[in-house]
């Protein structure tokens, strides 16, 4: 359905060794024996970029910290350290001196930039939720849901002008006709409606940069293809790019041109995702995509075999060395003491390993 | 015969805002040492339908009509306690969906698997420890786990003492109600596996119920396919994967994003399910179907066995 020809785009955003952790409390006995403080290490240095007009997939399970990375993007955590370059667009003029596209090669770091500035910027980065039950407050109807952003990003000058932008959106994410759903409020629409409620929230302020939080993971299956068909329709119509997280490894070959693979904190390999779902090269992808039933019952009863052993380790004290090594089934000794660099294996197919580390 | 027979089962819920009719007409059968996958979407009334069997339908709702043949038998005419006594548990037994949240944060795992031995076979509690003991051994589970508590287990560990659970008495029909939701990838299969061991080394015959027709084909023997409260189609896995019949079956299986073979266009149903407090008239389906015709509105398919073993109820399918 995709194909390559973003490769030679340029660069949207770059994340560099982005760490985002969160201190967990202490207790008074903790305070007492100084105990040093702990943290939940969500994303502990992750490397990538999305290139402009292409759909980039983070994927893992739950935990390992894609959702976190995705917040942290659009500003809503604060990283511990590291680095995310955005290339703004034109625009966008009132950024400080020194922040705008003239400096550093045309991006800004999303990290420095102080909240106001950031606000400004989130109108071009917009977030689709994953649950159109608890993302849309259900006191408010369509209509108020959508004029809020117009309203924060001083979009449309007079409530008439709004009123035609929220029925224009309305209409684009296919809630026709508008009169018809511009005064009802959530609760008065299914599932699938719902969710295009928050596509078009989304949509209002004309991002170019839109991330799509599993946007179909809490619909019904017979409604899935329809939204991910709209997400698709919207980007060609508005040349957007999105950064698509989901767990759900068939899907994200469907929808997006490169994928990274997330354990607990990190990305371990990255590549196209025909490349990478078809020749994985890490232990982990591969027992990933061992593990995932298909709809053929040809393979009924054969027990699966799982490479790996027992369960994701807590973010709390993550593992030595290769973070996947207690349950990697070719760990050596070297993978225990020291962690794995992000190797190049073939073109544009990375990833964090030993096993493909020449010594 | 089969081991276990529902027929034109009915269970409404009676809420205030009227009836709501969650199963309606039902007809199910399950052979021994065979794996049963109903599929649905949420609101289909799968899960009411597993708790029909077991007879635990929370209320507002009630069976209304219909029966469920166990061996034979009519367990629907037994009172509360002969159910309780011979059937529940001992013959029928069910991994409940969200299993992980059902165990008491209260007792250690131990002591909650033993109450099944103490109450239902009058053990002591030695006794009914080293059979908890052997049981967490069969799950995959270390036995000296007995003591942990509930919080100490991963989501997995915690299915697994579920499962555990379910099969103390060594019953002869396992429900598994969405058994692995909320579970990793890699947890899933594991506990497919293990559903796998225990069909065939025990031979016990499992209904498995889930939204997800991938892992149905795991496991499963035949499949039905549930829509707004009916079964609309049923037959072998074979007949149903390959050689689908009702239109809302073949979108469902084409709407599966697939991680190997060819890339097709995923299809999708357009609308949504219908209200089960005011069902469509016809077949329940025609208002989201694309080959809906004026027949389908007004009556109700039949039942049509169109190959060997494999039904479906669509007008498309009935000679007229």
């Amino acid at each position: 359905m995709m194909q390559d020809s973003v490769s030679e785009a340029r660069d949207l955003l770059v994340v560099k060794d982005l760490r985002v952790w969160f201190p967990l409390r202490r207790s008074i006995t903790d305070l007492i024996y100084r105990r040093p403080r702990l943290f939940v290490k969500a994303v502990d240095g992750v490397t990538f970029s999305v290139k402009e007009g292409e759909i980039f997939a983070l994927a893992g399970e739950s935990g390992c910290g894609k959702t976190t990375l995705g917040k942290t993007i659009i500003g809503l955590h604060k990283p511990t350290s590291g680095s995310i370059l955005y290339r703004p667009s034109s625009k966008l003029s009132n950024l400080p001196e020194g922040m705008g596209a003239g400096a550093n090669d045309g991006f800004v770091n999303i990290v420095a930039l102080p909240d106001a500035v950031l606000r400004s910027l989130r109108k071009e980065i917009q977030m689709v939720w994953q649950d159109p039950y608890g993302s849309l407050n259900p006191r408010r109807t369509i209509l108020e849901l959508l004029m809020e952003p117009l309203e924060i990003h001083q979009i449309g000058q007079t409530f008439s002008e709004r009123y035609e932008l929220v029925s224009k959106i309305l209409e684009i994410v296919k809630l026709t006709p508008p009169e018809e759903f511009i005064n009802r409020y959530p609760h008065m629409l299914s599932g699938g409606q719902r969710q295009r409620v928050v596509i078009a929230r989304a949509l209002i302020t004309q991002p170019r940069l839109v991330i799509a939080d599993e946007p179909v993971s809490m619909l019904d299956v017979s409604i899935r293809a329809e939204i991910l068909q709209l997400l698709l329709s919207l980007k060609a119509r508005f040349n957007l790019t999105y950064i698509f997280i989901t767990h759900d490894l068939a899907l994200a070959r469907y929808i997006s041109n490169r994928i990274a693979i997330m354990y607990l904190g990190k990305i371990v390999e990255l590549g196209r995702v025909h490349d990478v779902l078809s020749e994985p090269l890490h232990p982990y992808t591969r027992a990933l995509i061992e593990a995932i039933p298909e709809p053929d019952p040809k393979r009924r009863l054969v027990l699966r075999e799982i490479p790996i052993k027992g369960e994701v380790p807590s973010p709390i004290n993550v593992p030595s060395g290769c973070r996947f090594h207690p349950r990697c089934p070719y760990a050596f000794e070297l993978c225990k003491s020291e962690e794995p660099p992000m190797l190049e294996v073939s073109p544009e197919h990375y990833v964090a390993c030993w096993l493909y580390a020449k010594r | 015969m089969s081991l276990l027979e529902v027929r034109d089962l009915k269970t409404y819920f009676f809420t205030q805002r009227g009836v709501v009719r969650a199963v309606d007409g039902v007809n199910l059968s399950l052979n021994e040492r065979e794996a049963l996958g109903v599929a649905g979407e949420s609101g289909s009334g799968k899960s009411t339908l597993a708790f029909s069997i077991i007879r635990l339908v929370p209320p507002p709702g009630k069976i209304v009509g219909g029966k469920i043949l166990f061996q034979g038998r009519d367990i629907l005419e037994l009172d509360e306690e002969t159910f309780r006594r011979e059937i529940r548990w001992k013959n029928i037994s069910m991994i409940f969906q969200g299993a992980m949240n059902s165990l008491n944060p209260m007792y250690t795992i131990g002591d909650q698997l033993a109450e099944i031995f103490i109450i239902h076979k009058n053990y002591d509690k030695k006794e009914a420890l080293e059979e908890a003991k052997k049981l967490l051994e069969v799950v995959g589970i270390d036995p000296n786990r007995v003591r942990s508590y509930p919080h100490e287990l991963s989501g997995g560990m915690k299915q697994r003492v579920m499962i555990a659970m379910a099969l103390a008495l060594r019953p002869k029909v396992l429900i598994a109600d969405e058994p692995t939701t909320a579970l990793d990838v890699v947890v899933q299969a594991q506990i497919m596996n293990l559903l796998k061991r225990i069909k065939l080394e025990y031979g016990t015959s499992v209904i498995l119920i889930t939204h997800d027709l991938s892992l149905i084909a795991e496991i499963a023997d035949r499949v039905a396919i549930m829509y707004a409260g009916k079964v609309v189609e049923q037959g072998l896995s074979e007949q149903v994967y390959e050689n689908p019949a009702h239109p809302y079956t073949k979108a469902l299986l084409g709407s599966i994003p697939r991680l190997h073979g060819e890339l097709k266009e995923l299809t999708f149903i357009p609308g949504a399910p219908p209200d089960l407090s005011n069902p469509p008239s016809g077949c329940r389906f025609h208002p989201r179907c694309p080959y809906a015709f004026e027949l389908c509105k007004s009556e109700e398919p039949p039942i049509v066995e169109i190959e060997g073993g494999h039904f479906v109820s669509c007008w498309l399918y009935a000679k007229r």
